[in-house]
Protein backbone atom coordinates (compact mmCIF):
# COMPACT_ATOMS: atom_id res chain seq x y z
CA UNK A 1 0.00 0.00 0.00
CA UNK A 2 1.53 3.31 -1.02
CA UNK A 3 1.15 5.60 1.90
CA UNK A 4 -0.41 8.69 1.84
CA UNK A 5 1.78 11.76 0.66
CA UNK A 6 -0.03 14.84 1.64
CA UNK A 7 -0.31 13.11 5.34
CA UNK A 8 3.21 12.00 5.01
CA UNK A 9 4.80 15.28 3.93
CA UNK A 10 3.02 17.25 6.31
CA UNK A 11 4.57 14.89 9.14
CA UNK A 12 7.86 15.36 7.38
CA UNK A 13 7.59 18.78 7.50
CA UNK A 14 6.79 18.95 11.33
CA UNK A 15 8.93 17.06 12.35
CA UNK A 16 11.66 19.65 10.88
CA UNK A 17 9.88 21.85 12.73
CA UNK A 18 10.23 20.40 15.81
CA UNK A 19 13.63 20.15 15.55
CA UNK A 20 14.12 23.52 14.96
CA UNK A 21 12.61 24.16 18.30
CA UNK A 22 15.32 22.72 19.59
CA UNK A 23 17.83 25.69 18.93
CA UNK A 24 15.16 28.04 19.47
CA UNK A 25 14.95 26.59 22.80
CA UNK A 26 18.82 27.18 22.39
CA UNK A 27 18.57 31.40 22.02
CA UNK A 28 14.86 31.80 24.36
CA UNK A 29 17.54 30.06 27.04
CA UNK A 30 20.45 31.45 26.21
CA UNK A 31 19.36 34.78 25.86
CA UNK A 32 17.86 34.91 29.31
CA UNK A 33 21.17 34.04 31.39
CA UNK A 34 24.23 35.95 31.95
CA UNK A 35 26.91 36.62 28.95
CA UNK A 36 29.46 34.49 30.70
CA UNK A 37 27.07 31.24 30.71
CA UNK A 38 25.63 31.30 27.65
CA UNK A 39 27.62 29.22 25.45
CA UNK A 40 26.71 26.12 28.34
CA UNK A 41 23.02 26.74 28.40
CA UNK A 42 22.70 26.42 24.39
CA UNK A 43 25.76 23.25 24.46
CA UNK A 44 23.05 21.63 26.66
CA UNK A 45 20.32 21.54 23.91
CA UNK A 46 22.63 20.69 21.40
CA UNK A 47 23.71 18.06 23.40
CA UNK A 48 20.06 16.44 23.90
CA UNK A 49 20.21 16.83 20.31
CA UNK A 50 22.93 15.06 19.62
CA UNK A 51 22.06 12.03 22.27
CA UNK A 52 18.56 11.52 21.91
CA UNK A 53 18.78 11.07 18.51
CA UNK A 54 21.32 9.13 18.40
CA UNK A 55 19.17 6.66 21.14
CA UNK A 56 16.09 7.19 20.25
CA UNK A 57 17.41 5.19 17.15
CA UNK A 58 18.71 2.73 18.92
CA UNK A 59 16.41 1.54 21.22
CA UNK A 60 14.31 4.68 22.60
CA UNK A 61 11.65 4.65 19.72
CA UNK A 62 11.17 0.78 20.54
CA UNK A 63 10.43 1.37 24.41
CA UNK A 64 8.06 3.93 23.30
CA UNK A 65 6.68 2.51 20.70
CA UNK A 66 7.25 -1.02 20.25
CA UNK A 67 4.27 -3.33 20.96
CA UNK A 68 3.72 -3.43 25.25
CA UNK A 69 5.99 -5.33 27.41
CA UNK A 70 3.27 -5.38 30.21
CA UNK A 71 0.77 -3.61 31.90
CA UNK A 72 1.05 -0.47 29.48
CA UNK A 73 4.39 1.00 30.57
CA UNK A 74 6.84 0.07 28.40
CA UNK A 75 7.15 -1.10 24.89
CA UNK A 76 9.21 -4.03 23.32
CA UNK A 77 12.62 -4.51 21.75
CA UNK A 78 11.03 -5.27 18.47
CA UNK A 79 12.27 -1.89 16.60
CA UNK A 80 16.13 -1.78 18.20
CA UNK A 81 18.00 -0.15 15.62
CA UNK A 82 14.90 0.51 13.77
CA UNK A 83 14.71 -2.85 12.40
CA UNK A 84 12.18 -3.76 9.84
CA UNK A 85 11.19 -0.06 9.40
CA UNK A 86 13.27 0.52 5.95
CA UNK A 87 10.63 -0.33 3.73
CA UNK A 88 7.67 -1.38 5.91
CA UNK A 89 4.43 -1.11 4.97
CA UNK A 90 2.38 2.45 6.35
CA UNK A 91 1.06 3.26 9.22
CA UNK A 92 -2.66 2.86 9.37
CA UNK A 93 -4.22 6.69 8.27
CA UNK A 94 -6.03 8.63 11.13
CA UNK A 95 -9.17 10.44 9.06
CA UNK A 96 -10.36 8.02 6.95
CA UNK A 97 -7.43 7.16 4.48
CA UNK A 98 -6.62 3.73 3.97
CA UNK A 99 -2.66 4.42 4.49
CA UNK A 100 -1.21 6.75 6.66
CA UNK A 101 2.02 7.57 6.89
CA UNK A 102 5.32 5.30 6.75
CA UNK A 103 6.91 4.45 9.96
CA UNK A 104 10.04 5.61 9.23
CA UNK A 105 8.34 9.23 9.45
CA UNK A 106 6.55 8.63 12.75
CA UNK A 107 10.04 7.66 14.32
CA UNK A 108 11.22 10.85 13.01
CA UNK A 109 8.44 13.02 13.76
CA UNK A 110 8.79 11.56 17.79
CA UNK A 111 12.40 11.59 18.02
CA UNK A 112 12.21 15.05 17.78
CA UNK A 113 9.49 15.30 20.48
CA UNK A 114 11.77 13.78 22.68
CA UNK A 115 15.08 15.42 22.09
CA UNK A 116 13.49 18.87 23.39
CA UNK A 117 11.86 17.03 26.30
CA UNK A 118 15.27 16.74 27.62
CA UNK A 119 16.25 20.26 26.44
CA UNK A 120 13.71 21.64 28.48
CA UNK A 121 15.20 20.25 31.33
CA UNK A 122 18.20 22.12 31.14
CA UNK A 123 16.51 25.72 31.73
CA UNK A 124 16.18 24.86 35.19
CA UNK A 125 20.40 24.13 36.22
CA UNK A 126 22.12 27.25 34.12
CA UNK A 127 25.17 28.42 35.19
CA UNK A 128 26.33 25.90 37.44
CA UNK A 129 26.27 22.38 35.83
CA UNK A 130 29.12 20.03 34.70
CA UNK A 131 28.60 19.14 30.63
CA UNK A 132 29.30 15.37 31.39
CA UNK A 133 27.19 15.04 33.89
CA UNK A 134 24.38 16.68 31.83
CA UNK A 135 24.94 14.27 29.48
CA UNK A 136 24.76 11.44 31.90
CA UNK A 137 21.48 12.28 33.36
CA UNK A 138 20.20 13.10 29.64
CA UNK A 139 20.79 9.23 28.68
CA UNK A 140 19.60 8.06 31.60
CA UNK A 141 16.80 10.15 32.20
CA UNK A 142 15.66 9.59 28.57
CA UNK A 143 15.90 6.20 29.05
CA UNK A 144 14.06 5.06 32.33
CA UNK A 145 11.67 8.17 32.65
CA UNK A 146 11.07 9.62 28.85
CA UNK A 147 10.94 6.51 26.92
CA UNK A 148 8.34 4.57 29.32
CA UNK A 149 6.10 8.05 29.67
CA UNK A 150 6.34 8.20 25.98
CA UNK A 151 5.11 4.59 25.41
CA UNK A 152 1.90 5.67 28.13
CA UNK A 153 1.07 9.04 26.62
CA UNK A 154 1.54 8.35 22.39
CA UNK A 155 1.53 4.58 22.35
CA UNK A 156 -2.13 3.60 20.68
CA UNK A 157 -3.34 0.88 20.53
CA UNK A 158 -3.33 -0.35 16.81
CA UNK A 159 -0.98 2.68 15.76
CA UNK A 160 2.46 0.96 15.98
CA UNK A 161 1.61 -1.82 17.53
CA UNK A 162 -1.01 -4.23 18.91
CA UNK A 163 -0.93 -2.62 22.49
CA UNK A 164 -0.14 0.70 23.57
CA UNK A 165 0.20 2.53 26.64
CA UNK A 166 -1.95 3.08 29.77
CA UNK A 167 -3.02 6.67 29.91
CA UNK A 168 -3.63 6.59 26.09
CA UNK A 169 -5.69 3.03 25.79
CA UNK A 170 -6.88 2.48 29.71
CA UNK A 171 -7.40 5.71 31.27
CA UNK A 172 -7.83 7.61 28.29
CA UNK A 173 -6.28 11.26 29.03
CA UNK A 174 -6.18 13.70 26.30
CA UNK A 175 -2.73 14.52 25.78
CA UNK A 176 -2.91 15.25 22.36
CA UNK A 177 0.32 17.00 21.40
CA UNK A 178 2.39 15.79 25.30
CA UNK A 179 1.06 18.70 27.43
CA UNK A 180 1.78 15.69 30.23
CA UNK A 181 4.87 13.68 28.47
CA UNK A 182 6.43 16.30 27.64
CA UNK A 183 6.20 19.38 29.54
CA UNK A 184 4.62 18.69 32.72
CA UNK A 185 7.16 15.31 32.61
CA UNK A 186 10.38 17.85 32.12
CA UNK A 187 9.03 20.75 34.10
CA UNK A 188 9.42 17.91 37.11
CA UNK A 189 12.44 16.75 36.40
CA UNK A 190 13.65 20.56 36.52
CA UNK A 191 12.16 21.06 40.10
CA UNK A 192 14.62 17.98 40.70
CA UNK A 193 17.56 18.96 39.40
CA UNK A 194 17.20 22.48 40.73
CA UNK A 195 16.31 20.85 44.58
CA UNK A 196 19.42 18.45 43.51
CA UNK A 197 22.07 21.18 42.17
CA UNK A 198 21.07 24.17 44.53
CA UNK A 199 21.41 27.92 44.54
CA UNK A 200 23.45 29.60 42.01
CA UNK A 201 25.79 31.67 43.94
CA UNK A 202 23.86 34.99 44.31
CA UNK A 203 20.64 34.10 44.01
CA UNK A 204 18.35 36.20 45.54
CA UNK A 205 20.85 38.57 46.03
CA UNK A 206 21.85 39.34 42.14
CA UNK A 207 19.77 40.64 39.64
CA UNK A 208 20.84 38.21 37.28
CA UNK A 209 18.84 39.57 34.26
CA UNK A 210 18.93 38.17 30.80
CA UNK A 211 22.00 38.93 28.82
CA UNK A 212 20.42 39.21 25.32
CA UNK A 213 16.87 39.88 25.17
CA UNK A 214 16.33 39.87 21.10
CA UNK A 215 18.11 36.42 21.39
CA UNK A 216 15.10 35.42 24.03
CA UNK A 217 12.33 36.87 21.83
CA UNK A 218 13.87 35.49 18.41
CA UNK A 219 14.01 32.17 19.87
CA UNK A 220 10.33 32.45 21.21
CA UNK A 221 9.54 33.06 17.40
CA UNK A 222 11.06 30.25 16.55
CA UNK A 223 9.93 28.20 19.52
CA UNK A 224 6.22 29.59 18.28
CA UNK A 225 6.66 28.60 14.52
CA UNK A 226 8.31 25.25 14.80
CA UNK A 227 5.28 24.51 17.84
CA UNK A 228 2.77 24.60 14.71
CA UNK A 229 4.76 21.39 13.87
CA UNK A 230 4.27 20.06 17.16
CA UNK A 231 0.76 20.27 17.54
CA UNK A 232 -0.58 20.36 14.07
CA UNK A 233 1.70 17.51 13.19
CA UNK A 234 0.59 15.86 15.98
CA UNK A 235 -2.59 14.71 13.79
CA UNK A 236 -0.19 12.41 11.88
CA UNK A 237 -1.87 13.73 8.98
CA UNK A 238 -3.19 16.62 6.72
CA UNK A 239 -6.49 17.20 7.42
CA UNK A 240 -9.19 19.23 9.50
CA UNK A 241 -7.64 17.71 12.87
CA UNK A 242 -4.40 19.56 11.89
CA UNK A 243 -6.09 22.59 10.84
CA UNK A 244 -8.03 22.43 14.03
CA UNK A 245 -4.71 22.22 16.12
CA UNK A 246 -2.91 24.94 14.10
CA UNK A 247 -5.94 27.25 14.53
CA UNK A 248 -5.95 26.08 18.26
CA UNK A 249 -2.65 27.22 18.50
CA UNK A 250 -2.39 30.45 17.15
CA UNK A 251 -4.66 32.22 19.14
CA UNK A 252 -4.15 30.33 22.38
CA UNK A 253 -0.54 31.28 22.24
CA UNK A 254 -1.32 34.97 21.31
CA UNK A 255 -4.10 35.00 24.23
CA UNK A 256 -1.14 34.04 26.96
CA UNK A 257 1.07 36.70 25.81
CA UNK A 258 -1.17 39.48 26.31
CA UNK A 259 -2.65 37.61 29.75
CA UNK A 260 1.15 37.85 30.72
CA UNK A 261 1.96 41.33 29.69
CA UNK A 262 -1.12 42.30 31.40
CA UNK A 263 -0.40 40.59 34.58
CA UNK A 264 2.75 42.09 34.75
CA UNK A 265 1.81 46.10 33.99
CA UNK A 266 -1.03 45.47 36.94
CA UNK A 267 1.75 43.69 39.30
CA UNK A 268 4.69 45.42 38.49
CA UNK A 269 3.40 48.82 36.67
CA UNK A 270 5.69 47.60 32.89
CA UNK A 271 5.42 45.35 30.46
CA UNK A 272 8.77 43.83 29.20
CA UNK A 273 9.60 42.01 26.34
CA UNK A 274 10.61 39.19 28.45
CA UNK A 275 7.06 38.67 29.93
CA UNK A 276 5.84 38.82 26.06
CA UNK A 277 8.02 36.04 25.31
CA UNK A 278 7.44 33.70 28.37
CA UNK A 279 3.58 34.52 27.98
CA UNK A 280 3.95 33.09 24.12
CA UNK A 281 5.50 29.78 25.64
CA UNK A 282 3.32 29.69 28.29
CA UNK A 283 0.42 29.69 25.90
CA UNK A 284 2.40 26.82 23.49
CA UNK A 285 2.55 24.44 26.57
CA UNK A 286 -0.99 24.89 28.01
CA UNK A 287 -2.69 24.50 24.11
CA UNK A 288 -0.07 21.39 23.64
CA UNK A 289 -2.38 18.73 25.21
CA UNK A 290 -5.66 20.57 24.21
CA UNK A 291 -5.30 21.60 20.65
CA UNK A 292 -7.43 18.61 19.24
CA UNK A 293 -9.86 19.03 22.30
CA UNK A 294 -11.00 22.64 22.72
CA UNK A 295 -12.89 25.23 20.24
CA UNK A 296 -10.82 28.61 18.97
CA UNK A 297 -12.62 30.42 21.86
CA UNK A 298 -11.81 27.49 24.17
CA UNK A 299 -8.49 27.90 23.05
CA UNK A 300 -8.20 31.69 24.11
CA UNK A 301 -9.73 31.02 27.51
CA UNK A 302 -6.69 28.09 28.05
CA UNK A 303 -3.89 30.26 26.52
CA UNK A 304 -5.03 33.82 29.39
CA UNK A 305 -5.40 31.26 31.97
CA UNK A 306 -2.26 30.22 31.47
CA UNK A 307 -0.37 33.04 30.67
CA UNK A 308 -1.83 34.77 34.12
CA UNK A 309 -1.46 31.88 36.29
CA UNK A 310 2.37 31.60 34.82
CA UNK A 311 3.45 34.78 35.50
CA UNK A 312 2.24 34.53 38.64
CA UNK A 313 3.73 31.28 39.25
CA UNK A 314 7.48 32.26 37.86
CA UNK A 315 7.47 34.01 41.46
CA UNK A 316 7.28 31.09 43.59
CA UNK A 317 10.80 30.06 42.85
CA UNK A 318 12.00 33.21 45.32
CA UNK A 319 9.36 32.35 48.09
CA UNK A 320 9.72 28.50 48.45
CA UNK A 321 13.55 29.18 47.63
CA UNK A 322 14.65 26.94 45.12
CA UNK A 323 16.91 27.94 41.88
CA UNK A 324 14.44 27.07 38.61
CA UNK A 325 16.78 29.77 36.58
CA UNK A 326 14.65 29.70 33.68
CA UNK A 327 11.57 29.34 35.20
CA UNK A 328 10.86 25.71 33.63
CA UNK A 329 8.68 24.84 36.17
CA UNK A 330 6.60 27.91 36.15
CA UNK A 331 6.10 27.68 32.41
CA UNK A 332 6.28 24.50 31.88
CA UNK A 333 5.20 22.00 34.72
CA UNK A 334 2.51 24.98 35.73
CA UNK A 335 1.92 25.33 31.89
CA UNK A 336 1.11 21.92 31.50
CA UNK A 337 -1.09 21.20 34.27
CA UNK A 338 -2.87 24.28 33.78
CA UNK A 339 -3.89 22.74 29.92
CA UNK A 340 -4.20 19.16 30.89
CA UNK A 341 -6.76 19.78 33.37
CA UNK A 342 -8.61 22.43 31.41
CA UNK A 343 -9.30 19.84 28.72
CA UNK A 344 -11.30 18.43 31.87
CA UNK A 345 -13.23 21.55 31.86
CA UNK A 346 -13.28 23.24 28.15
CA UNK A 347 -13.25 19.87 26.10
CA UNK A 348 -16.09 19.72 23.33
CA UNK A 349 -17.43 17.36 21.52
CA UNK A 350 -17.65 19.22 18.10
CA UNK A 351 -13.43 18.82 18.63
CA UNK A 352 -11.74 16.55 17.21
CA UNK A 353 -11.42 14.91 20.29
CA UNK A 354 -15.11 14.21 20.54
CA UNK A 355 -15.45 14.74 24.38
CA UNK A 356 -17.08 17.10 26.19
CA UNK A 357 -15.57 18.59 29.28
CA UNK A 358 -17.72 20.26 32.31
CA UNK A 359 -18.44 22.91 30.76
CA UNK A 360 -20.86 21.10 28.23
CA UNK A 361 -21.87 18.83 30.68
CA UNK A 362 -19.66 16.02 30.10
CA UNK A 363 -19.32 16.06 34.32
CA UNK A 364 -16.30 15.80 35.90
CA UNK A 365 -15.39 12.29 33.62
CA UNK A 366 -12.86 14.09 31.88
CA UNK A 367 -11.39 15.97 34.48
CA UNK A 368 -10.42 13.14 36.76
CA UNK A 369 -8.46 11.38 33.77
CA UNK A 370 -6.67 14.34 33.10
CA UNK A 371 -5.93 14.67 36.40
CA UNK A 372 -4.19 10.92 37.22
CA UNK A 373 -2.50 11.48 34.26
CA UNK A 374 -0.73 14.61 34.96
CA UNK A 375 -0.35 13.19 38.67
CA UNK A 376 0.98 9.90 37.33
CA UNK A 377 3.86 11.41 35.22
CA UNK A 378 4.91 14.41 37.81
CA UNK A 379 5.44 11.89 40.21
CA UNK A 380 7.16 9.89 38.24
CA UNK A 381 9.34 12.33 36.39
CA UNK A 382 10.19 13.97 39.75
CA UNK A 383 11.21 11.36 41.37
CA UNK A 384 13.63 9.52 39.03
CA UNK A 385 15.04 12.50 37.86
CA UNK A 386 16.13 13.68 41.50
CA UNK A 387 17.47 9.77 42.69
CA UNK A 388 19.13 10.13 39.00
CA UNK A 389 20.39 13.54 39.48
CA UNK A 390 21.80 12.63 43.15
CA UNK A 391 23.57 9.69 42.38
CA UNK A 392 25.42 11.80 39.69
CA UNK A 393 26.44 14.38 41.61
CA UNK A 394 27.34 12.00 44.38
CA UNK A 395 29.49 9.71 42.02
CA UNK A 396 30.89 11.99 38.99
CA UNK A 397 29.67 15.43 40.54
CA UNK A 398 26.92 17.44 39.02
CA UNK A 399 27.52 20.97 40.04
CA UNK A 400 30.93 22.79 38.94
CA UNK A 401 33.54 24.46 41.35
CA UNK A 402 32.56 27.45 43.30
CA UNK A 403 35.18 29.35 41.21
CA UNK A 404 34.47 27.84 38.34
CA UNK A 405 30.75 29.44 38.54
CA UNK A 406 31.95 32.65 39.18
CA UNK A 407 34.17 32.61 36.63
CA UNK A 408 31.74 31.75 34.21
CA UNK A 409 31.15 27.92 33.33
CA UNK A 410 31.77 28.95 29.41
CA UNK A 411 35.22 29.46 29.81
CA UNK A 412 35.72 26.69 32.71
CA UNK A 413 33.53 23.77 31.35
CA UNK A 414 33.79 25.05 27.36
CA UNK A 415 36.84 27.07 27.21
CA UNK A 416 34.84 29.61 25.41
CA UNK A 417 33.37 33.06 25.52
CA UNK A 418 30.97 34.15 24.07
CA UNK A 419 31.73 37.78 22.90
CA UNK A 420 34.89 38.15 21.71
CA UNK A 421 34.56 41.58 20.54
CA UNK A 422 37.99 42.85 21.23
CA UNK A 423 41.34 42.07 22.84
CA UNK A 424 40.43 43.25 26.22
CA UNK A 425 36.56 42.03 26.50
CA UNK A 426 35.71 38.49 26.59
CA UNK A 427 38.19 36.34 27.96
CA UNK A 428 41.13 38.20 26.55
CA UNK A 429 42.81 35.38 24.47
CA UNK A 430 46.33 36.44 23.56
CA UNK A 431 47.70 34.90 20.27
CA UNK A 432 50.29 32.34 20.61
CA UNK A 433 49.73 32.07 24.03
CA UNK A 434 51.34 29.26 25.93
CA UNK A 435 49.49 29.24 29.13
CA UNK A 436 46.12 27.07 28.92
CA UNK A 437 43.10 27.77 30.04
CA UNK A 438 43.09 25.74 33.06
CA UNK A 439 46.07 27.62 34.08
CA UNK A 440 44.93 30.71 33.31
CA UNK A 441 41.73 30.36 35.29
CA UNK A 442 42.78 28.65 38.17
CA UNK A 443 45.90 31.52 38.64
CA UNK B 1 50.68 69.41 34.89
CA UNK B 2 47.32 68.49 36.14
CA UNK B 3 45.18 65.65 35.11
CA UNK B 4 41.39 66.59 35.13
CA UNK B 5 38.87 63.59 35.12
CA UNK B 6 35.01 64.17 34.63
CA UNK B 7 32.21 61.73 35.32
CA UNK B 8 29.21 63.17 33.21
CA UNK B 9 26.03 61.90 32.18
CA UNK B 10 26.64 59.84 28.22
CA UNK B 11 24.53 62.26 25.90
CA UNK B 12 26.60 65.57 27.46
CA UNK B 13 29.76 63.82 26.07
CA UNK B 14 29.42 65.67 22.34
CA UNK B 15 28.82 69.14 23.86
CA UNK B 16 31.96 68.33 26.24
CA UNK B 17 34.25 67.56 23.45
CA UNK B 18 33.05 70.63 21.34
CA UNK B 19 33.77 72.80 24.04
CA UNK B 20 37.01 71.57 25.11
CA UNK B 21 38.34 71.61 21.39
CA UNK B 22 36.72 75.21 21.01
CA UNK B 23 39.23 75.88 23.95
CA UNK B 24 42.27 74.55 23.02
CA UNK B 25 42.48 71.10 24.50
CA UNK B 26 43.55 68.46 22.04
CA UNK B 27 43.57 64.98 23.46
CA UNK B 28 40.94 63.25 25.48
CA UNK B 29 40.58 59.75 26.54
CA UNK B 30 36.75 58.57 27.73
CA UNK B 31 35.64 55.77 29.16
CA UNK B 32 32.24 54.17 29.90
CA UNK B 33 31.40 53.99 33.94
CA UNK B 34 28.29 53.49 36.16
CA UNK B 35 28.19 55.41 39.37
CA UNK B 36 25.82 57.34 41.67
CA UNK B 37 26.48 60.27 43.68
CA UNK B 38 23.19 61.79 45.93
CA UNK B 39 21.16 60.56 43.06
CA UNK B 40 20.69 56.96 45.12
CA UNK B 41 18.96 54.07 43.33
CA UNK B 42 15.47 53.13 43.21
CA UNK B 43 13.66 49.64 43.86
CA UNK B 44 12.32 47.92 40.21
CA UNK B 45 10.35 44.48 40.03
CA UNK B 46 11.54 42.41 37.89
CA UNK B 47 9.81 38.82 36.96
CA UNK B 48 8.58 38.32 40.55
CA UNK B 49 11.37 39.74 42.44
CA UNK B 50 12.81 43.05 44.11
CA UNK B 51 16.03 44.89 43.08
CA UNK B 52 18.05 47.98 44.09
CA UNK B 53 19.15 49.24 41.27
CA UNK B 54 21.60 52.25 42.19
CA UNK B 55 24.62 52.15 39.21
CA UNK B 56 23.39 54.53 36.91
CA UNK B 57 25.34 54.99 33.11
CA UNK B 58 28.30 57.79 33.20
CA UNK B 59 31.27 58.50 30.63
CA UNK B 60 34.25 59.61 32.80
CA UNK B 61 36.45 62.63 30.27
CA UNK B 62 40.26 62.44 31.12
CA UNK B 63 42.54 65.67 29.99
CA UNK B 64 46.03 66.22 30.66
CA UNK B 65 46.78 70.18 30.98
CA UNK B 66 49.54 72.43 32.01
CA UNK B 67 49.11 74.06 35.39
CA UNK B 68 47.91 77.26 34.05
CA UNK B 69 44.87 76.18 32.19
CA UNK B 70 43.17 74.01 35.09
CA UNK B 71 40.76 76.22 36.22
CA UNK B 72 39.68 77.11 32.97
CA UNK B 73 39.63 74.09 31.23
CA UNK B 74 37.18 72.42 34.97
CA UNK B 75 35.20 75.60 34.14
CA UNK B 76 34.45 74.55 30.59
CA UNK B 77 33.84 71.29 31.33
CA UNK B 78 31.25 72.08 33.79
CA UNK B 79 29.41 74.78 31.75
CA UNK B 80 29.36 72.55 28.33
CA UNK B 81 28.30 68.85 30.94
CA UNK B 82 25.70 70.79 32.77
CA UNK B 83 21.93 70.09 32.97
CA UNK B 84 20.98 71.24 36.17
CA UNK B 85 19.38 68.15 36.97
CA UNK B 86 19.98 65.69 39.46
CA UNK B 87 23.35 63.25 38.34
CA UNK B 88 24.93 65.70 36.21
CA UNK B 89 28.24 64.40 37.75
CA UNK B 90 31.82 65.68 39.35
CA UNK B 91 35.28 67.01 37.84
CA UNK B 92 38.24 66.92 40.26
CA UNK B 93 42.15 67.10 39.10
CA UNK B 94 44.84 65.28 40.34
CA UNK B 95 48.92 65.90 40.05
CA UNK B 96 50.51 64.66 36.91
CA UNK B 97 54.51 63.43 37.05
CA UNK B 98 55.18 63.40 34.09
CA UNK B 99 53.76 63.10 30.26
CA UNK B 100 55.30 61.55 27.69
CA UNK B 101 54.17 61.57 23.75
CA UNK B 102 54.28 58.16 22.61
CA UNK B 103 55.13 58.65 18.54
CA UNK B 104 58.35 61.05 19.16
CA UNK B 105 59.40 60.71 22.79
CA UNK B 106 58.93 64.42 23.78
CA UNK B 107 58.39 64.76 27.48
CA UNK B 108 56.78 67.75 29.56
CA UNK B 109 54.54 70.38 28.32
CA UNK B 110 55.74 69.64 24.70
CA UNK B 111 53.79 66.31 24.81
CA UNK B 112 50.43 67.51 25.92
Amino acid sequence: MTPSSGDTAWVLTSAALVLLMTPGLALFYGGMVRAKSVLNMMMMSFGALGLISVLWVLYGYSLAFGDDAGSGLIGNFEFVGLKGLLDAAPLGGVEGEAAGIPPLAFVGFQAVFAIITVALISGAIADRAKFGSWMVFAGIWATVVYFPVAHWVFAFDGYTGATGGWIANNLKAIDFAGGTAVHINAGAAGLALALVLGKRIGFGKEAMRPHNLTLVMIGAGLLWFGWFGFNAGSALGAGNTAAVAWMNTMVATAAASLAWLLTEKLRDGHATSLGAASGVVAGLVAITPACSAVNPVGAIAVGAIAGVLCALAVGLKFKFGYDDSLDVVGVHLVGGIVGTLLIGILATANAPAGVDGLLYGGGVDQLWRQAVAAGAVLVFSFVLAYVIGTVIDKTMGFRIEEESEITGVDLTTHAESAYELGSVSGAGYRAGAAASTKERVDA
Amino acid sequence: MKLITAVIKPFKLDDVKTALESFGVHGITVTEASGYGRQRGHTEVYRGAEYTVDLVPKVRVEVVVDDADVEDVMDVIVKSAQTGRIGDGKVWSVPVDTVVRVRTGERGVDAL
